[in-house]
């Protein structure tokens, strides 16, 4: 009894902690965002730009990149959840089980080859826009994290758990959806808020194909010997991934099924 | 014989790659309202056995009939809401509630929210949890015996005709164990579900058995009968061997406190409203070294004797502060064996027994058990059972 009691008290007290923690990131991370943003926007006021920078370095530019950059990440990793999440629920099926280590070893090449190289193969030899190219680029690129979370995910998942369900009479299918998926929710959101936050990040690559995001601020900035657009270009692009991370980690919070 | 609740005909299982079945061509019937245990060494094939009842596992070849239909083809799926299902690793539902999880099979009937409420809460006051401080808990938000309770409540929640289980306690320690074990004896009185229960321990499987069925590997069947009959006459070496040591000793498991004579007259008892004077008149009268202060639902409460009442002042102090706690409690349910371990550990040498509203129902005491050994050494056929050299 007094055991159970502790344990109970050690749950809450965890609990509490993590509840502390979630509320000071909800505030903290955006915060710091809008500080280290507003921190540049005064320190670009106060310089006296030239003809190129204040060419470059315009709202916008600033908006359309920042436009671009989500449009590809979102359209990315849409476009991974589509095709990683059904996958892994396949590998992990009692009939895929020898063909799963393949996948995964095919996966892990994809995310082994350097993404700059991996853009510019899809768009020489696939797509010829550059938008498009990076959406498919990225989503090959964040597949792999999103395949672990949902094959993880759906392998931690306690065996009685799935066998009391079945010899409870639910169907196969129906065990996947109202018993093995919301366990792996979890594991799985991980998987994705990494994929997104990739895909956030490496989108700026999107510039050397003609796909706009920041990328096209830091290389213009690059080109033409303007070391301010390039900082501007980065702490857009920085700010984006921090972003997209403090996303996830909400969503997380608000998918994770009560009672885990 | 009426129809049998479950008959098991020739049912086998093979596995690619293996020599030998894994259960070979088992033949078995279980009557209606018993609990019949599947019981046997490791790898035996007693889980296999099982899982071929709700084809969790399908049978090889050989067929089972619920009832007298033949099942062995039917929609498995629809078979198993049939028949309620307990596991050791119990495997709740995580991420649903205790009332989510006790729903489970009603919800795929598709009951309304009414009638499942209702079923709920009625099972949870079964199984001994109060609905009210339960219902929307999380799993693990509850201790492993709860938990326990909990999936045996889930596994009866549509009121199937079979139980089937699965070392259902034996992932708890003893004591939560023992008491699991006397729960479900006390449910099964009023539900006379027929349960296939598996287990690998000999005693819960005399403990808690109508029928028990041991087997050797291959799931073939040693001996099929009761636990007296097994105790009294097995079958063969491996059946002896099987029982272990200590046989007089498992016997006591079979007989209940309430089948030998409780004394009620052999220790004083007394109110706990009355003076210290009245206690010890009543001691002496009695001529005993101790009284039995029983409470207001005249549940036992302290021993007192009488070097204790002699230390209080002259009659006018609460009784309920001298003396010693009652430790040694069984129910009327209890088994011999209980009773005799609580005996061995009460100073006395006596267990207070006590009825279904825990009041005082008398004593028992270690002549009593050795009594009962020795009718039970008469009555074995051989005239006695050898008791263990060790």
């Amino acid at each position: 009894m007094t055991a159970l009691a502790l344990d109970l008290d050690e749950a809450v007290v965890g609990r509490r902690q993590r509840t502390l923690l979630r509320r000071a990131r909800f505030v903290g991370v955006p915060l710091a965002v809008a500080l280290a943003c507003l921190a540049m926007y005064l320190y670009v006021q106060s310089q006296d730009l030239d003809n190129i920078e204040r060419r470059i370095i315009t709202f916008a530019n600033i908006r359309r990149a920042a436009g671009e950059q989500i449009e590809i990440a979102l359209w990315a990793t849409a476009l991974t959840l589509v095709i990683a999440v059904p996958l892994g629920i396949a590998l992990t099926r009692p009939w895929a089980r020898r063909i799963a280590p393949i996948v995964i070893a095919v996966a892990n090449i994809g995310q082994g080859i350097p993404a700059i190289g991996l853009l510019f193969f899809v768009y020489i030899q696939l797509v010829r826009s550059g938008s498009t190219a990076t959406v498919l680029g990225m989503a090959i690129y964040a597949i792999l994290p999103v395949l672990r979370g949902t094959m993880v995910g759906l392998q931690q998942v306690d065996r009685g758990v799935v066998k009391a369900a079945r010899g409870m009479g639910m169907g196969k299918g129906e065990v996947l959806v109202r018993v093995e998926m919301p366990l792996a929710v979890p594991i799985l959101l991980t998987g994705v808020r990494t994929a997104l936050v990739l895909t956030v990040a490496t989108a700026v690559l999107a510039a050397f194909i003609g796909g706009g995001t920041f990328g096209s601020l830091i290389i213009s900035g690059q080109a033409q010997g303007r070391p301010l657009a390039v900082a501007v270009g980065s702490l857009g692009a920085a700010s984006l991934a921090i972003l997209a991370d403090w996303v996830g980690g909400i969503v997380e919070d608000l998918l994770r099924p009560k009672g885990l | 014989m009426s129809e049998p609740m479950i008959r098991l005909d020739k049912l086998t299982k093979r596995y690619p790659g293996h020599d030998g079945a894994a259960v070979d061509a088992i033949d078995l019937a279980m009557p209606k309202g018993e609990i019949v245990i599947l019981v046997g060494p490791s790898g035996c094939g007693k889980t296999t056995t099982l899982e071929m009842i709700n084809r969790l596992i399908e049978p090889t070849s050989g067929r089972i009939f619920l009832e007298g239909e033949d099942v062995t083809h039917v929609d498995p799926d629809q078979l198993r809401r049939r028949m309620g299902y307990v596991i050791q690793q119990i495997g709740l539902f995580p991420h649903q509630t205790i009332a989510q999880n006790i729903a489970t099979v009603p919800r795929m009937l598709g009951w309304d929210a009414k009638r499942t409420n209702a079923r709920v809460d009625e099972l949870l006051h079964m199984v001994g949890l109060d609905p009210s401080r339960y219902r929307d808990r999380y799993p693990k938000e509850m201790s492993g015996g709860q938990r326990q309770r909990v999936g045996v409540a889930r596994a009866m929640a549509a009121d199937p005709p079979v139980m089937l289980m699965d070392e259902p306690f034996g992932a708890t320690d003893p004591i939560t164990r023992e008491r699991l074990q006397n729960e479900f004896l006390r449910i099964q009185e009023d539900i006379g579900k027929t349960i296939v229960f598996v287990t690998h321990d000999i005693d819960e499987a005399i403990k808690m058995g109508d029928r028990i069925a041991i087997l050797d590997v291959g799931s073939r069947v040693a001996q099929y009968d009761t636990p007296e009959a097994i105790l009294s006459h097995p079958a063969s070496a491996f059946v002896e061997q099987f029982l272990g040591a200590g046989i007089l000793l498992k016997r006591l498991n079979l007989s209940r406190v309430e089948d030998v004579e409780v004394a009620t007259g052999e220790w004083p008892t007394i109110d706990r409203g009355s003076t210290g004077e009245q206690a010890r008149a009543q001691l002496r009268k009695s001529g005993r070294s101790h009284l039995l202060l029983l409470d207001d639902q005249r549940r036992p409460a302290r021993w007192i004797g009488a070097a204790d009442l002699e230390r209080s002042d002259a009659g006018t102090g609460d009784l309920s502060g001298l003396g010693t706690e009652v430790q040694a409690c069984v129910d009327l349910r209890a088994t011999l064996n209980g009773a005799l371990q609580e005996m061995l550990l009460n100073a006395n040498g006596v267990a207070v027994v006590v009825d279904r509203e825990g009041a005082y129902a008398g004593t028992l005491d270690l002549d009593t058990i050795i009594a009962a050994i020795r009718r039970m050494r008469a009555a074995s056929p051989d005239g006695d059972v050898p008791l263990d050299p060790a």
